[in-house]
C-alpha cells in the first residue's frame, strides 16, 4: 500500500501491538471520562510530550548514531519561546510554532556544527556542556524569572479550529503532532536520508569512502531532531503554563535518552513506549516514597546493562531474527 | 605512453618513528592491472589509504587524471572515480546485499535528501545494485543481510560495492584475504574477468594470482618501491629475491 | 513536573553569585585588591578542578570508557571528610576518610558495575554512569538530608596572610599548595615511574599496553581508584568553600567536561592548563565582565547581559577551542 514505506503485515504480533497502543492513546480522554479519572488524560499528555522528544531524539541517537546528552535544551527552547512571547502579548499559537521552529533550526546549526567538529566521547561531552550552557542562560534571565521560571498565563491560541485551552484540546492536539511525527519518520527512515544515517551509525568510514560528505547529512538530522524537541518544548510550556530552566537541567537529557533505550533504539514506536514506561514507572516509584530517585538509579544501570533492543525491540527480534537492528 | 591516471609523488607518511610511506613515487597507467607486492608491514595498506584519503599525508603529491588531489576528502575522490574495497571487511552487517550495493549506489546517483521515497523501491538504485551482484557471482544472497553472509560471500560482496559506482580506477587491498581453495578460484575468474574493463591497483600476498593477472608489479619494501616493471622483469629481479630471502630469513 | 524543578533549583545554591555594583562602591582604590583576591579565587577554583580532571581524563583517554559519575565521586569525597569532621573535629582524619573513602568506593564500583560496561558503546556507559548519578545524590540525600552540611576549615588555616598587597585566605592558599603539589606529584608518576609508563603508553594506543602482558584489568582498577581518590581530595578540600548538599557534584562535572574538551582529552598536562584557565576565566570574568558592559552598553541592558554571559563565558571559550582546535589546546602526545 503506497502510505507505508515498507510491507505491513496485518498478522505481525508487532504490526497488532502497535496498532492496539495507537488506538489506546487515541481513545484515553474518553475512558478517562467514562471512569471519572480526569488524572490520566494528564499523565498521558506528559508520556506524549516526552514521546515526542525522546522521538527526535532518536533520529539522531538511534539511527544516526550520535550520543547527544544536550537534548532538553530544545525542551526549553520551545516553553521559554511560548513564555516569553505570551508575557510581551503575543499568545497566537503559530507564531510560537514558527519562533521555536526556526529558533531550534538556528541553535541546533550552530551547535551541531561544532559538536561534529569531534565524535565519539567529545562528542558527547560537548553537547551535554552546551546544553548546560543554555540552562545558565535560563537561570540568568531574570525579567522572565530566572530560576524561578515564567508563569504562562494562557495556553497558545491556535486560531477558532484548534483549541487547546482544555486538557483533552492539548491531548489531542499533542496526539495528533505525535501521530503525524511518528508516522513522518517512519517514512524518513526508509527513505534516501534515512538509510543514510543507518550506515553512518554502522560504518562511517565507509560512508565516506563511497562517496556521501556525511557531515552535512549529520548536521541537518541534528537540526530535523533539535526541532522536533522545540516542538515538544512548545507543548510542555502550554501542558505546565509554566517554562522554567529545570526543563533543560541536563538529566533531562539523561531522562530522554534513557527513554530511548528503554522502548528500542532504531525503532519507531520505541521512544513513545520508553516514553510511557518512563513515566508510568516514575509515577509510581514516586508514589511509594519522596527518595524515589534511589530506587530508579539502579533501574536505569539494569537498563543500560539489559537492554540491548528495549521493549519493543523485542517485537522486531522475533520477527527478523537475522537481523541485528533493523528499522521501525 | 599516456599520462598516468593515477600518480603519486614523493609520497610521505610517519607513524611516530616509523616511516609507512618514504618519498613513494608509483603511477597507474589507464586499463592497466598493477599489481602491489612486499612483505608484510612493507605500507602497501598505508599507499590505499593515501590514495582514497582515509588517510593524509606527511608529504608528496598525488595527482588523478592531472589533478593534485592530496588533500581531498575521501567523498570528494569517490565521485571523481576512485574506489576501494577492504582487506577486512567493512560492509553494513545491518543490511541486506541488495542494499549495501545499492547504498554504494546512491552514494553516486545525486543527494541524498530524500526524505520520503522509499529507497527500496527505487528501481534506478536497484537495477544496477542487481547487476554488481550478478557479476561478482552473488545473486541467490541478495535478501540476505550481510551478517550472515560467509566470510567468501563477505569478499565478493566488497568487490560488488566497489564496482556498483563504475568507477576510473579500482584499489583492491587483498580481495582474496582469508579465502579457502574453492572460494579462491571463483574469486580469480571474477578478478580476470574484471581485467581490461577497470584501471586495477591489485595488493595481494597470493603470488598466482599476482602474476597471472598483472600488467605491471611495484615491489614495496619498507615504504619504498624497489622494483617496478612486467611480471618477468620482477621474477628475474636479484633486489626483489634480496627483499624476499632476506625478509624469510630475519622472520625465521 | 515540580519534583523535577526542585531538585534542579537545590542543585545551584551552592555557587558563587557575586553581585558586582557592591564593588563599584568601594572605588577605584579597590581595584588592584580585587583583581589579586579574584585571581587567587581562580587559582584555587582551578586548582580543584584539575584534581578532578586529571582524573577523569586518565579514565576517558586511556580506558575510553565516560564516566560521568565522575562528579559524584567528588560529592562523596566532601560528605566523608563532613562527616569525619563532625565526629573528630581533625581535619587531618577527615581528609584520610575522604581520600580513602572514595578509593574504595571507586575501586568497588569500577570492579562490580563499570566493568562489564567497557566493552558497551559509549551510549550505555553514559546511561549506566547516569544512573549512577542519581543513585548517590538520592543516596546522601537519604543519610544527610537536602540542606547544606557544614565543614569548617582546620584551625591552623582559618586566619588571613598578606599576599601581594592583599589579605586572602590562609585555607585557600593551602588549597592552592595541595593542588599544585598533586600536580608535580601526578607529573612524577606519569613521567618518573613505570607505572606512569603504562599510562602514558595507555593513552596513545591501549591495545598495545595489553599485549606486552601487563594485567590490564589491574591497571584499569588502578586508574579509576586513582581517579576516585583524586576526586575525593578535591571534595574533601572544597567542603569548607562550597556548600557541601547533594548534587554539588553535578555543576562540578560540566566544568571539568569543559577542561577536558579545552585541554584534550587523555592529557593530563592539558587537564592541569585547561583547569587554570577555566577556574581564572570563570571567576574573574564573573565580576568584570558585568562591569565591563557597564561600560560599553546602557545600564539596564548590561544588568540584564552581564550575569548571562558571564555564566556562558567558559562555554564560548570552549566552542572557540573546538572550532579553531577539535582536539584540544595540548593533545595526548606520544
Amino acid at each position: 500500500m503506497l502510505l507505508f514505506p515498507e510491507a505491513v503485515s496485518l498478522r505481525s504480533p508487532r504490526v497488532i501491538a502497535a496498532a492496539l497502543f495507537i488506538l489506546l492513546l487515541a481513545l484515553v480522554p474518553p475512558i478517562s471520562d467514562a471512569i471519572g479519572e480526569s488524572y490520566y488524560v494528564t499523565l498521558v499528555t506528559r508520556i506524549l510530550i516526552f514521546g515526542l522528544a525522546a522521538a527526535g531524539l532518536n533520529l539522531v541517537l538511534g539511527y544516526g548514531g550520535l550520543v547527544s546528552f544536550g537534548h532538553a535544551l530544545y525542551l526549553g527552547i520551545g516553553a521559554y519561546t511560548v513564555g516569553i512571547l505570551s508575557f510581551h502579548g503575543v499568545s497566537n499559537g503559530w507564531i510560537h510554532l514558527v519562533v521555536t521552529i526556526v529558533l531550534s533550526a538556528l541553535v541546533s546549526l550552530l551547535t551541531g556544527l561544532v559538536c561534529m567538529r569531534t565524535s565519539g566521547i567529545a562528542f558527547i561531552m560537548i553537547t551535554l556542556a552546551f546544553a548546560q550552557m543554555f540552562y545558565f542562560l535560563g537561570i540568568s534571565l531574570k525579567q522572565y524569572g530566572g530560576d524561578d521560571g515564567l508563569n504562562i498565563a494562557q495556553r497558545s491560541d491556535f486560531g477558532p479550529l484548534i483549541s487547546i485551552q482544555t486538557n483533552t484540546g492539548l491531548y489531542y492536539f499533542a496526539f495528533g503532532v505525535v501521530a503525524t511525527t511518528l508516522y513522518l519518520s517512519w517514512r524518513f527512515v526508509h527513505a534516501r536520508f534515512g538509510r543514510l544515517l543507518r550506515g553512518t551509525k554502522s560504518n562511517v568510514r565507509r560512508m565516506r569512502v563511497l562517496g556521501f560528505p556525511v557531515l552535512r547529512y549529520q548536521v541537518v538530522a541534528y537540526v530535523i531532531s533539535g526541532c522536533l524537541c522545540g516542538v515538544a518544548g512548545l507543548l510542555l510550556g502550554n501542558f505546565a503554563k509554566f517554562a522554567s530552566p529545570a526543563y533543560m537541567y541536563w538529566t533531562v537529557s539523561g531522562d530522554l535518552i534513557v527513554m530511548v533505550i528503554l522502548g528500542g533504539i532504531s525503532t519507531i514506536m520505541g521512544p513513545l513506549v520508553g516514553a510511557a514506561v518512563y513515566v508510568i514507572l516514575e509515577t509510581v516509584l514516586s508514589g511509594y516514597t519522596q527518595h524515589w530517585m534511589v530506587i530508579l538509579g539502579p533501574i536505569i544501570v539494569f537498563i543500560a546493562l539489559m537492554a540491548n533492543r528495549g521493549l519493543y525491540g523485542l517485537f522486531l527480534a522475533r520477527e527478523a531474527p537475522g537481523s541485528r537492528n533493523s528499522v521501525s | 605512453m599516456s599520462a598516468p591516471i593515477l600518480s603519486t609523488h614523493g609520497l610521505t607518511k610517519r607513524f611516530g618513528g616509523l616511516l609507512a610511506s618514504d618519498y613513494l613515487d608509483f603511477d597507474v597507467i589507464t586499463g592497466e592491472v598493477h599489481a602491489v607486492i612486499g612483505p608484510n608491514g612493507a605500507g602497501k595498506t598505508t599507499l590505499i589509504n593515501q590514495l582514497i584519503g582515509e588517510l593524509v599525508p606527511d608529504g608528496g603529491r598525488i595527482e588523478f587524471e592531472g589533478r593534485d588531489i592530496t588533500t581531498l576528502p575521501s567523498y570528494r575522490r569517490s565521485l571523481l572515480g576512485l574506489s576501494r574495497s577492504y582487506q577486512i571487511t567493512s560492509v553494513f552487517p545491518d543490511f541486506t546485499a541488495l542494499e549495501n550495493v545499492s547504498l554504494a549506489a546512491q552514494a553516486h546517483d545525486g543527494h541524498s535528501f530524500g526524505l520520503w521515497r522509499p529507497v527500496s523501491r527505487e528501481e534506478r538504485l536497484a537495477r544496477p545494485a542487481r547487476a554488481a551482484l550478478e557479476e561478482v557471482g552473488l545473486s541467490t544472497k541478495n535478501h540476505t543481510y550481510a551478517a550472515e553472509l560467509a566470510h567468501g560471500e563477505h569478499r565478493q560482496l566488497e568487490l560488488a560495492m566497489a564496482l556498483v559506482s563504475r568507477p576510473k580506477v579500482l584499489l583492491l587491498d587483498e580481495p582474496m584475504a582469508g579465502m579457502g581453495r574453492l572460494e579462491s578460484e571463483s574469486m580469480i575468474k571474477l578478478l580476470a574477468s574484471l581485467k581490461r574493463r577497470y584501471t586495477i591497483v591489485l595488493v595481494e600476498h597470493d603470488m598466482d594470482v599476482v602474476f597471472a593477472l598483472a600488467d605491471r608489479i611495484s615491489v614495496l619494501v619498507y615504504g619504498k618501491t624497489i622494483a617496478c616493471g612486467s611480471p618477468s622483469a620482477i621474477r628475474a629481479s636479484i633486489e626483489v629475491k634480496r627483499a624476499y630471502l632476506g625478509e624469510r630469513y630475519a622472520s625465521g | 513536573m515540580g519534583g523535577w524543578a526542585l531538585r534542579r533549583q537545590a542543585a545551584h545554591v551552592g555557587e558563587r553569585r557575586p553581585d558586582p555594583a557592591f564593588f563599584l562602591l568601594f572605588g577605584k582604590s579597590m581595584t588592584w585588591n580585587l583583581l589579586v583576591i579574584q585571581a587567587l579565587n581562580g587559582l584555587q577554583y582551578g586548582v580543584l578542578l584539575f584534581l578532578l580532571a586529571a582524573g577523569l581524563t586518565l579514565v576517558l583517554g586511556v580506558m575510553n570508557f565516560v564516566n560521568l559519575a565522575h562528579g559524584s565521586l567528588y560529592m562523596l569525597g566532601a560528605y566523608i571528610a563532613a562527616a569525619v569532621f563532625a565526629r573528630s573535629n581533625s581535619f587531618i582524619l577527615a581528609g584520610l576518610a575522604a581520600v580513602l573513602g572514595t578509593l574504595l568506593i571507586g575501586a568497588i564500583i569500577e570492579r562490580t558495575t563499570l566493568r562489564t560496561f567497557y566493552a558497551r558503546g559509549h551510549l550505555d556507559q553514559v546511561l549506566a554512569t547516569f544512573g549512577l548519578i542519581l543513585f548517590f545524590n538520592e543516596a546522601v540525600r537519604i543519610i544527610w538530608g537536602q540542606s547544606p552540611v557544614y565543614m569548617a576549615a582546620p584551625d591552623a588555616f582559618s586566619g588571613t596572610i598578606d599576599l601581594l598587597g592583599s589579605s586572602y585566605p590562609s585555607y585557600r592558599v593551602l588549597v592552592i599548595v595541595v593542588g599544585l603539589m598533586m600536580g608535580g606529584g601526578l607529573y612524577l608518576l606519569i613521567h618518573h615511574t613505570r607505572v606512569g609508563m603504562l599510562i602514558r603508553a595507555g593513552a596513545t594506543n591501549a591495545q598495545m599496553v595489553s599485549v606486552l602482558g601487563v594485567d590490564i584489568q589491574f591497571l584499569n582498577t588502578l586508574l579509576f581508584g586513582l581517579g576516585a581518590a583524586m576526586a575525593g581530595l578535591s571534595g574533601m578540600m572544597a567542603a569548607p568553600i562550597f556548600a557541601v548538599q547533594p548534587g554539588m557534584g553535578d555543576n562540578v562535572l560540566i566544568a571539568i567536561i569543559v577542561v577536558i574538551v579545552i585541554g584534550g582529552i587523555g592529557s593530563v598536562r592539558g587537564a592541569f592548563y585547561g583547569a587554570l584557565i577555566v577556574g581564572v576565566v570563570d571567576t574573574v570574568g564573573r565580576i568584570y565582565l558585568p562591569l565591563l558592559l557597564r561600560q560599553v552598553a546602557e545600564r539596564t541592558i548590561a544588568d540584564a547581559a552581564g550575569p548571562a554571559l558571564a555564566s556562558m563565558l567558559i562555554y564560548l571559550f570552549m566552542a572557540v577551542v573546538l572550532a579553531v582546535r577539535p582536539q584540544g589546546l595540548f593533545p595526548a602526545r606520544r
